[in-house]
């Protein structure tokens, strides 16, 4: 606890844990935080048994939903969450891949339909393991973690 | 919107679908000149030129009585400049009953029937699906072995790239076939086909040679061009050029239902004496395109087969 509070602490809100320090923008993207009126904290490069360095972003006054806390398991499979009331923890969360990734990634293969049209992208998770999706339209399967976002 | 009746992919298909789509063009091969679709318009948008399949696609159209409308070659097209895909499909659906279109973007078929409730018949995606080449195939198949079960397929030639060996493949999934994959080291059969073979069951073996005696255990020999394009080693396009083409007097101990099968155009894979060989079988192939065309428009039309058997439209030209 006295670790987190390296970034200072919240009264309501949700805390992201784990985020390899690469992916920070990322993260900011994925969830809009560049564009949320309330107070986002970020700390970088902070000391992690687990990874060695790694990100914390606070956002206060906000409760993501599963999906849109989904979405980041395509760049961050391991970021664990923090659901903050009064200061208090009360729901820790861990993101989990959805079966379909709708308009969170680009297709890899350059003549793909999406890359070539104003339209949205759609892949579908084949093998959760081995982290392998399909695009729905071109039919190329691909790697999810070198997948680039939309 | 709803996929509606569109065909952009043969691989979902169950056995019985494609029996039943088989089973028409067997029936537009007895009579191919009806008046069937008196009153319907078919679009045939090329934005992507491709002469054979187009004129296959809108022979078929014509011979059913349809109209046909569309572009040949997109470039010639001030209408389609610039403007999106979307656009251009929402524009020709207020006009067509049904949209025969090729790409060269992957996945254009699959995204134009998103976007309109005419249905979409996929000619070709880049390097993705050809699924009226492969209704062709299997009509071939079928007509020449009287069955779709339990046979020995030879592919050859370029495997890794070549889309009409991997759609066949998997649209054979159903009918327990053998493969076969005979082709160079740099042109094998992906890991993905030969996963999905093991997936699926699918028995098959391997080989980089092509000879009498392989040939010998075939019931269907399906070539492809092996194109010196494909190469980033031209040393090994140099040495393996020569290795994949057939010619007649490799013949000799081929079983006596083998047919040879090319979706064509050929270039030199294929000897010229070997097309009078009774084996040769891919200009009937070509002209099997027409049925299955006829047979693919129809059926998105949502005419039936009992429709079709029953029709009263049929010319006879006795
Ligand atoms: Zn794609």
């Amino acid at each position: 606890m006295n670790k987190q509070l390296l970034v200072s602490a919240l009264e309501n809100g949700t805390v992201i844990d784990h985020i390899p320090c690469e992916r920070t923008n990322d993260v900011l993207t994925l969830l809009k935080l560049n564009s949320v009126s309330s107070t986002v904290m970020i700390g970088i490069n902070l000391e992690s048994k687990k990874m060695g360095r790694k990100t914390i972003i606070k956002v206060a006054d906000k409760f993501f939903s599963d999906d849109e806390l989904n979405k980041l398991s395509v760049i961050a499979p391991d970021v664990t969450l923090c659901i903050i009331r009064n200061y208090e923890v009360v729901e820790k969360k861990e993101v989990r891949m959805p079966e379909e990734l709708r308009d969170i990634v680009r297709c890899a293969n350059p003549k793909c339909i999406t890359n070539n049209e104003p339209m949205h992208t759609v892949f579908h998770v084949i093998n959760k393991q081995r982290g392998i999706m399909k695009c729905h339209y071109c039919e190329k399967e691909q790697q999810i973690k070198d997948a680039k976002l939309k | 919107m709803s996929e509606n009746r569109s065909v952009i992919t043969l691989a979902h298909l169950t056995r019985e679908k494609i029996e039943y789509l088989l089973k028409m063009a067997a029936q537009f091969e007895k009579h191919p000149n009806r008046r069937i679709l008196e009153g319907k318009v078919v679009a045939t948008l090329f934005f992507e030129p491709s002469t054979r399949t187009r004129l296959s696609f809108e022979t078929a159209a014509n011979r059913l009585g349809a109209r046909v409308i569309g572009f040949a070659d997109p470039k010639i097209t001030s209408g389609t400049k610039g403007e999106s895909l979307k656009d251009t499909i929402k524009m020709v659906s207020n006009y067509a009953d049904v949209i025969v279109m090729r790409h060269y973007l992957e996945g254009a078929a699959r995204y134009a029937s998103e976007v309109t409730n005419v249905p979409i018949i996929n000619a070709g995606d880049g390097s993705n699906q050809h699924p009226s080449q492969t209704m062709l195939d299997m009509y071939s198949i079928y007509k020449t072995q009287g069955t779709l079960d339990n046979l020995n397929i030879h592919l050859v030639g370029d495997l890794k790239y070549g889309r009409t060996v991997h759609s066949l493949l998997m649209a054979m999934r159903h009918f327990n076939p053998t493969f076969h994959f005979i082709a160079p080291k740099e042109l094998e059969m992906p890991e993905e086909y030969k996963i999905y073979c093991r997936q699926n069951d699918i028995r098959f073996t391997e080989g980089t040679d092509f000879n009498e005696d392989v040939i010998s255990g075939a019931d269907i020999l399906y070539m492809t061009r092996v194109q010196k394009e494909r190469f980033t080693d031209l040393m090994e396009y140099e040495r393996v050029k020569d290795a994949y083409i057939l010619s007649a007097d490799m013949l000799g101990k081929a079983r006596p239902n083998m047919k040879i099968l090319h979706p064509l155009p050929r270039i030199n894979e294929i000897n010229a004496d070997v097309d009078d060989n009774p084996h040769a079988y891919y200009f009937q192939q070509a002209q099997n395109g027409l049925y299955a065309r006829e047979a693919l428009i129809s059926d998105v039309l949502g005419l039936t087969l009992q429709d079709i058997t029953n029709d009263k439209t049929i010319i006879y030209n006795e």
